[in-house]
C-alpha cells in the first residue's frame, strides 16, 4: 500500500504547529563539518546506497533548506539555538584509538549508576565504549556468537526480516522504498527533513503474513544500539494479521558525546496486525547545573493501516537534558486501536515536553493515553497531547489520562491536551490529576525501613505502576530500578 | 530484664508551640505500657518523635533506646532496630500491593541487619501465616496499601504489618478506634502473640476494652505535653469511672 494522500493530509494537518529549529555546536573529531548536498551524497555514498535512496535524501535535504526559517518555538522547553552549519553529520565508527581505554576514563557517576543497576562488568564496557569492548559484549549478552546465530536463523524460517536499515535498502530494496517516508514524510517537521537528509542507520523490522514474531525483538538491538549513531532511522512494518513486540533502547546511562539527537521511527499496521513498541530512554541528562545532556528530538509514529490493526507505544523517559517526542498514532482502519502508556521523568535541569497525537480517521477507532509525568528537582514537564476525530470517525472513543506528581518545590508539572472532535458521534473523555509526595507518606515508607531514595522510588513505582506492567517483563524490572536510580538525589 | 526505652525530660515545639512539656518515662524490657490522656494532650507527638518524623523541634531532654541515643538515629535506623510505629491514621500509597510494600520493608530492615533476605515465596508463606492468625483476607496483599480500605481494615492492616516486621518496641497509636469488637479481641491476640517474643510496647488508647485484653503492665496518663499519673491498669478502670477530670482533681 503506498502513502495516501488522506495519511499525508491527517499528518501534515495534525503536525502543523509541531515543527521545530535549534542550533548547536557539536564537537566531533570527524568530518566534514556542516550540511551541504555534498555531505548527504558523501554519507550515502559511504553506506553504498543506491541512486533512489540518493535521489530521496536530496529531496529531503532541499525541502529541510527550504524550511529553515520555520522553527516556531511553541514547546515549554528553553535552550540556546543552534548554529546547523557548525556541526557534524557524519562520524565515522571510532578507531580503537580513539576510545577509553578502560572503565577508569568514563564519568563515576556514568558507572555507579550501571553498578546500581546491576549491569555485568563486560556490558558495562561495552556500553561505555571501551576499546575492544564490542566483541567481549557480545559473548556477554548471549553467552555465545552462535545464540545470536541461532536467534537470527530461527527468524528467517519465519519469513520474518530483522536488520539495520542500510541493510535492507541493499536486500530488500522494494520494501523500504514502498515504506519509507509513508508515515512520517520528509516534510513533517524540520529534524524530520533532517533525519531523511542524514539518517545514519537504525533498524529495519518487517513480520510477514500471518506470523507472530515468537520473541521480542530486544536484546539484539540492546548491542546495537551502543553503536547507533544521532539520526536513527527505523521502519516496522507489521503484515496482516502479524504481530511483533519491538523493545528499544537500554536502561543504562549512554555515553555520547552528540549533543542532539533526531531520529524517526515509522510503524505501519496492516489488516489485523498488532505492533507493540517499547522503549526505555536513559540518553546523559546533564548535571545538576543543567550543563551538558542529550538533546533528544524524535519522530515517531504508527500508522493503523488495516482494519482491525493496532499499534500501543510504551515509553519510559528518564534519560536526555530535553526530550521533545509525541509517538504518534493514526487510526485509518476501521476498528483499529491506538495506545499509548507514557511514564517520564524531569529530575535536576532537565526538561521534558512530550505526550502523544492520536488521530482518528476510520470508524469505530479506539485510543487510550496513560501519561505519568514525574518531576523533581528543578525539572520542567509538560504532557502535550492531541486527540483529533476525522469527518469519517463515526463512533471512535477517546480515553485520556494524564496524571502529574511533584516531588519538592522548585519542579513544575504542566499539561496541555489538544481535543479537535469533527464527528458529533464520537467520545473524548480526558483525567488529568497532579499530586505531591507528601511528607507524610515519606515518613510512613520509611518507618517501615527504607531509606529516602528507596521511600521514594517505591511511591513513584506506585505512581507508574499502570504505565510499568504494559511492558515486558525483563524491561520492567530494569525500568522499575530505573526510576529509582533517576531520582536520586530528589530528596532529604 | 533491663530498660528498653528511657525518655527523660523530653520538650519539643512544633513551630514555636511546645507540645511535649518535660516528659519523662521508662520502659523494661517485655513492657506493656499503656498511655491514655485527652484529645490534643500529645500522645501522638510522642509517638511522632520515638519514630523519627521530622519538623520537630527537641529543645530539651533525651531519649535512650536499647542503650543509644534514639534522636540520633535516622527514622529508617530506628525501624530496622526495631522500633514500629502503627499510625492512628494509617497513610495511602496508591499503586504499590500491600505484600510488595511489607516485603521490600522487611527486607530492607533485614539487609540493613546484616541478614539475609527472604525470597518471594519464604516471604509469602509468612505473610499467609501471620494473615491467618489475624483473620484476615489474603485479597489484601494485592490491594496498594491503604488505598480504599475500611477504617478497621487499616488498623488490622498495621497490626499485620507489625506481625511481620517482629519489632522490639511497638508504638500502637489508638489502633483500637475504628476496629469491631470482634477485630479487636483478634488484634489483641495478635499483639499478644508478639509478646511472648520479648516485644515491649506503648498502647495509646482512649478505651478500657482494648487494656481488657492486652493486660498492660503499666498505665500512664498524659496530659498538658508530660506524664500526670502512672499506676498499674487499675488506673485504667479509675479513669474510665472518674474521667480525666476526677482523676487529675485527685492528684
Ligand atoms: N504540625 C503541627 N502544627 C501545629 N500544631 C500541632 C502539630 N502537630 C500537633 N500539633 C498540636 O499538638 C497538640 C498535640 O497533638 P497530638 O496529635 O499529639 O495529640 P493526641 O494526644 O494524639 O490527641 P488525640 O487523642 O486527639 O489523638 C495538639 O494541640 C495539636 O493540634
Ligand atoms: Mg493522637
Amino acid at each position: 500500500m503506498a502513502v495516501n494522500t488522506e495519511t499525508i493530509d491527517a499528518v501534515e494537518k495534525a503536525t502543523k504547529d509541531y515543527k521545530y529549529g535549534f542550533i548547536t555546536d557539536i564537537e566531533t573529531e570527524f568530518a566534514p563539518k556542516g550540511l551541504s548536498e555534498d555531505i548527504v551524497k558523501f554519507i550515502s555514498k559511504k553506506n553504498d546506497e543506491p541512486t533512489w535512496l540518493l535521489a530521496w535524501r536530496l529531496e529531503a535535504y532541499r525541502k529541510w533548506l527550504k524550511m529553515n526559517n520555520e522553527e516556531p518555538k511553541w514547546a515549554n522547553i528553553h535552550f540556546p539555538e543552534i548554529d546547523f552549519q557548525d556541526a557534524y553529520y557524519y562520524a565515522a565508527p571510532k578507531t580503537d584509538a580513539e576510545k577509553p581505554k578502560s572503565l577508569d576514563e568514563i564519568d563515576p557517576e556514568i558507572l555507579s549508576t550501571y553498578n546500581k543497576l546491576g549491569i555485568p562488568i563486560k556490558e558495562q564496557e561495552m556500553l561505555a565504549g571501551i576499546a575492544g569492548s564490542g566483541n567481549v559484549a557480545v559473548d556477554a549478552v548471549f553467552d555465545s556468537v552462535s545464540v545470536a546465530t541461532t536467534f537470527k536463523s530461527k527468524l528467517s524460517e519465519l519469513g520474518i526480516i530483522f536488520c539495520p536499515i542500510s541493510e535492507a535498502v541493499k536486500e530488500h530494496p522494494d520494501l523500504v522504498k514502498k515504506y519509507l517516508g509513508s508515515v512520517v514524510p520528509q516534510t513533517d517537521n524540520f529534524y524530520a527533513a533532517l533525519n531523511s537528509a542524514v539518517y545514519s542507520d537504525g533498524s529495519f523490522v518487517y513480520i510477514p503474513e500471518g506470523v507472530r514474531c515468537p520473541m521480542d525483538l530486544s536484546t539484539y538491538f540492546r548491542i546495537n544500539a551502543a553503536e547507533t549513531g544521532q539520526f536513527e532511522r527505523t521502519l516496522i512494518i507489521a503484515d496482516k494479521g502479524s504481530y511483533v513486540s519491538y523493545l528499544e533502547g537500554c536502561t543504562a546511562p549512554m555515553r555520547d558525546e552528540n549533543q542532539l539527537h533526531a531520529a524517526v521511527v515509522e510503524l505501519v499496521a496492516l489488516d489485523d496486525a498488532e505492533i507493540k513498541y517499547s522503549t526505555v530512554q536513559n540518553w546523559y541528562p546533564g548535571d545538576e547545573n543543567g550543563k551538558g545532556g542529550i538533546y533528544n528530538f524524535v519522530t515517531k509514529r504508527g500508522a493503523c493501516r488495516g482494519v482491525n490493526s493496532k499499534i500501543s507505544w510504551t515509553q519510559v523517559e528518564t534519560g536526555s537534558a530535553i526530550t521533545w517526542k509525541y509517538p504518534s498514532v493514526l487510526l485509518q482502519g476501521d476498528n483499529s486501536v491506538g495506545e499509548f502508556y507514557s511514564v517520564a521523568i524531569s529530575n535536576k535541569k532537565q526538561q521534558a515536553d512530550t505526550g502523544t497525537k492520536m488521530i482518528h480517521i476510520g470508524k469505530n477507532t479506539k485510543s487510550t493515553i496513560i501519561s505519568k509525568g514525574i518531576s523533581a528537582g528543578y525539572g520542567q514537564q509538560t504532557y502535550r497531547g492531541l486527540v483529533r476525530m476525522q469527518a469519517g470517525a463515526d463512533n471512535a472513543t477517546n480515553f485520556s489520562q494524564c496524571d502529574s506528581l511533584l516531588i519538592g518545590k522548585n519542579c513544575g508539572g504542566h499539561t496541555v491536551p489538544y481535543i479537535d472532535s469533527r464527528n458529533p458521534t464520537s467520545q473524548v473523555a480526558h483525567e488529568a490529576t497532579t499530586s505531591k509526595i507528601s511528607d507524610e507518606q515519606l515518613f510512613y515508607v520509611q518507618q517501615r525501613g527504607l531509606n529516602p531514595e528507596e521511600a521514594v522510588a517505591l511511591i513513584v513505582n506506585g505512581f507508574a505502576k499502570e504505565v510499568l506492567k504494559k511492558l515486558p517483563m525483563e524491561f520492567a524490572v530494569e525500568a522499575q530500578k530505573l526510576l529509582g536510580v533517576s531520582l536520586e538525589g530528589s530528596v532529604g | 530484664m533491663g530498660t528498653a526505652l528511657e525518655i527523660k525530660d523530653l520538650h519539643v515545639e512544633v513551630d514555636k508551640k511546645e507540645i511535649l512539656k518535660g516528659l519523662s518515662l521508662k520502659i523494661e524490657h517485655g513492657e506493656m505500657a499503656a498511655i491514655m490522656g485527652p484529645n490534643g494532650a500529645g500522645k501522638s507527638t510522642l509517638a511522632s518523635i520515638l519514630a523519627g518524623k521530622e519538623g520537630y523541634d527537641v529543645t530539651r531532654g533525651s531519649i535512650e533506646y536499647l542503650g543509644k541515643n534514639l534522636l540520633e538515629m535516622s527514622t529508617e535506623d530506628r525501624a530496622s532496630a526495631g522500633v514500629f510505629l502503627a499510625f492512628q491514621y494509617p497513610v495511602e500509597i496508591p499503586g504499590v500491593a500491600t505484600s510488595t510494600f511489607v516485603r521490600t520493608a522487611l527486607n530492607a530492615q533485614r539487609r540493613s541487619r546484616g541478614e539475609e533476605e527472604l525470597d518471594a515465596m519464604e516471604f509469602l508463606k509468612l505473610a499467609r501465616q501471620r494473615a491467618k492468625e489475624l483473620e484476615m483476607s489474603e485479597d489484601f496483599f494485592q490491594r496498594a496499601v491503604n488505598v480504599g480500605f475500611s477504617g478497621g481494615e487499616k488498623k488490622r492492616a498495621e497490626v499485620f504489618q507489625m506481625s511481620m516486621l517482629s519489632p522490639n518496641l511497638a508504638i500502637l497509636d489508638e489502633t483500637d478506634s475504628g476496629l469491631d469488637i470482634d477485630a479487636l479481641k483478634i488484634v489483641a491476640e495478635g499483639v499478644n502473640k508478639l509478646r511472648d517474643n520479648k516485644l515491649s510496647g506503648i498502647v495509646i488508647t482512649h478505651y478500657q476494652r482494648l487494656l481488657d485484653y492486652l493486660q498492660p503492665d503499666t498505665v500512664h496518663i498524659l496530659a498538658e505535653g508530660k506524664i500526670i499519673k502512672t499506676g498499674d491498669k487499675s488506673l485504667a478502670l479509675k479513669l474510665e469511672e472518674k474521667g480525666y477530670q476526677g482523676i487529675t482533681e485527685a492528684n
